[in-house]
């Protein structure tokens, strides 16, 4: 279990994270989502070891990062928002400095290194050099290399990021194929669909604070289970406003002058619903809120 | 022992690129070598030796310092602000110091290896220069010195801008005025002792030394060893703040 203890990280007077508590278990799908500068990088750096927390602590597993950090790094696997590959060594030679950097015994690493390019169909490229690899190749070449130390939880900031769909659809198959073995996954994501077609529990992040938590169901029919949408003229802006079924939704449709839309909502709604209106603004739409 | 993992990181890199790092590490002497040697060599005469004599021991230090700062702070810069393949290592269990000394070591003998091309090269200009083992050693302790200090600058400095100010106003400098293409002894007397205490024309005199056994031999390597050490210490700091 991932436990976060009234976590801060403070840059000068900004608090990018501000007293956070959140447990995350073990084999769970886990979604971050946030606006831009919510404190979902500075999150997933200080899970990866990378950035040091100002306040509070993280332990997995019962180990405290603080006291034993190469024990907690020992434990994680990261897939980074950039690609931080060696461009000019090979897919095969990338793995086995990771695997050499992990003290790994010379047998077990190349047996895991056949392991993790078969489970990401990259065995046939393996002494293809990267540079001349695609964007969606490399993300899973970095899925490869995260799992190789067979760690316990998997850190992935943004996996998807400048993906094609295609490439996307196939990484989102290989991030199920991996929780469903059991391992527990920390994901970062600007795709709110990408969180609602993964994550079995999903946490809204703004201002450096967790705003909402919960599985992206429970999430969804807070804010209501029917949207309905309409074009507000007057301001040139899209509106929604929710509903708990869709009768109510029609009714309240049959009232307005502007043509509507009713739908299903969506955790983007419910997303963007939050991340509004803990930014202040006004949204008169918005009425039918979170029950 | 990740030091070896760092070596092994470094000579796979070395494997890759060798003719491009083998070609760009020969271009610049080459060039030092037909201007000052073909078209000065034969016609001047410096402390009592040929131009091309008295020229071939700096331009190994210069190459060496060039290289083995270039080879560091540049790749070490770009892994952390560009290609973020330094959060690769800093998340490994890897410890930090150990990514130091590889680095450092790693730069020094890509240094080394463009000291031996040069001397090559020179056998080709016919220059007479005489490689003892205080000229190996002298020569090591220059490229470890400039490998550290390109550590240090390739872990301080966050843009390539930056890098190229520190290159034009420090390393350039230097390679003009430590005694690389004209004794120091020519230069005004001020000027002359703040040289003196640069490792750049520390290892020139060093290895125009050339033994061990003549007077001072060893003020050289000792002033070398010096920098070596605080660059050394202060590359070891940065990566334990970085960490």
């Amino acid at each position: 279990m991932i436990i976060l203890k009234n976590l801060t990280k403070t840059y000068g007077s900004i608090n990018a994270i501000d007293q956070l508590n959140l447990r995350i278990h073990k084999g769970e799908f886990f979604g971050l989502l946030g606006p831009n500068g919510a404190g979902k990088t500075t999150l997933i750096r200080m899970l990866s070891t990378l950035t040091p927390s100002t306040l509070g602590s993280i332990s997995i597993d019962g180990v405290l990062m603080d006291r034993d950090k190469s024990r907690v790094k020992s434990k994680i696997g990261i897939v980074s928002q950039h690609t931080n590959l060696e461009s000019e060594l090979t897919a095969k030679q990338n793995l086995e400095l990771h695997g050499k950097l992990f003290r790994m015994p010379k047998d077990v690493l190349t047996k895991r290194i056949d392991e993790s390019l078969e489970f990401t169909n990259l065995s046939n490229r393996k002494n293809d050099i990267i540079r001349h690899f695609s964007g969606g190749m490399k993300r899973k070449l970095m899925i490869a290399r995260a799992l190789l130390h067979s760690p316990e939880v998997l850190l992935m900031d943004e996996p998807t990021i400048g993906l094609d769909v295609t490439a996307r659809r196939k990484l989102w198959d290989l991030m199920k194929r991996l929780n469903k073995e059991g391992m527990t996954v920390i994901l970062t994501t600007h795709y709110v669909e990408e969180a609602e077609a993964l994550c079995s529990r999903v946490g809204f992040l703004n201002f450096g604070k967790i705003i909402a938590l919960d599985t992206p169901t429970n999430l969804i029919r807070a804010s209501g289970e029917f949207a309905l949408e309409c074009f507000d003229e007057r301001v040139n802006e899209t509106k929604n406003m929710f509903f708990s079924d869709r009768e109510t939704a029609l009714e309240k449709a049959k009232s307005l002058s502007t043509s509507v839309n009713i739908r299903p909502t969506n955790l983007e709604d419910t997303f963007v619903l939050l991340t509004n209106r803990k930014v202040g603004e006004n949204h008169e739409c918005f009425n039918h809120s979170l029950a | 022992m990740n030091v070896l993992t760092i070596l092994w990181h470094e000579q796979k890199i070395f494997k890759q690129k060798f003719w491009t790092i083998t070609s760009s590490s020969m271009i610049s002497p080459l060039l030092y070598l037909i201007a000052f040697g073909w078209g000065l060599g034969s016609e001047v005469i410096i402390s009592g030796t040929s131009y091309m004599n008295f020229v071939m021991p700096g331009i190994v230090a210069m190459t060496t310092m060039t290289v083995s700062f270039g080879t560091v702070a540049n790749s070490l810069n770009i892994s952390r602000t560009y290609d973020k393949t330094f959060e690769e290592f800093m998340t490994s269990p890897i410890r930090i110091w150990e990514y130091a000394i590889g680095k450092i070591t790693a730069g020094a003998l890509r240094g080394m290896y463009s000291a031996v091309l040069i001397i090559i090269i020179a056998l080709f200009f016919k220059a007479n220069i005489i490689v003892t083992g205080f000229f190996v050693l002298v020569a090591f302790l220059n490229a470890l010195v400039f490998s550290s200090l390109g550590f240090v600058v390739g872990m301080v400095i966050d843009s390539h801008l930056e890098m190229s100010k520190f290159t034009s106003f420090i390393i350039t400098p230097m390679a003009f005025l430590s005694g690389t293409f004209f004794p120091i002894e020519k230069m005004p007397f001020i000027l002359n002792e703040l040289i003196r205490i640069l490792p750049l024309t520390q290892s020139t005199i060093g290895m125009r030394t050339g033994t061990p056994l003549s007077q001072n031999a060893w003020i050289s390597p000792s002033i070398l060893i010096t920098y070596f050490l605080l660059f050394l210490f202060l590359s070891i700091r940065l990566c334990k703040r970085a960490e």
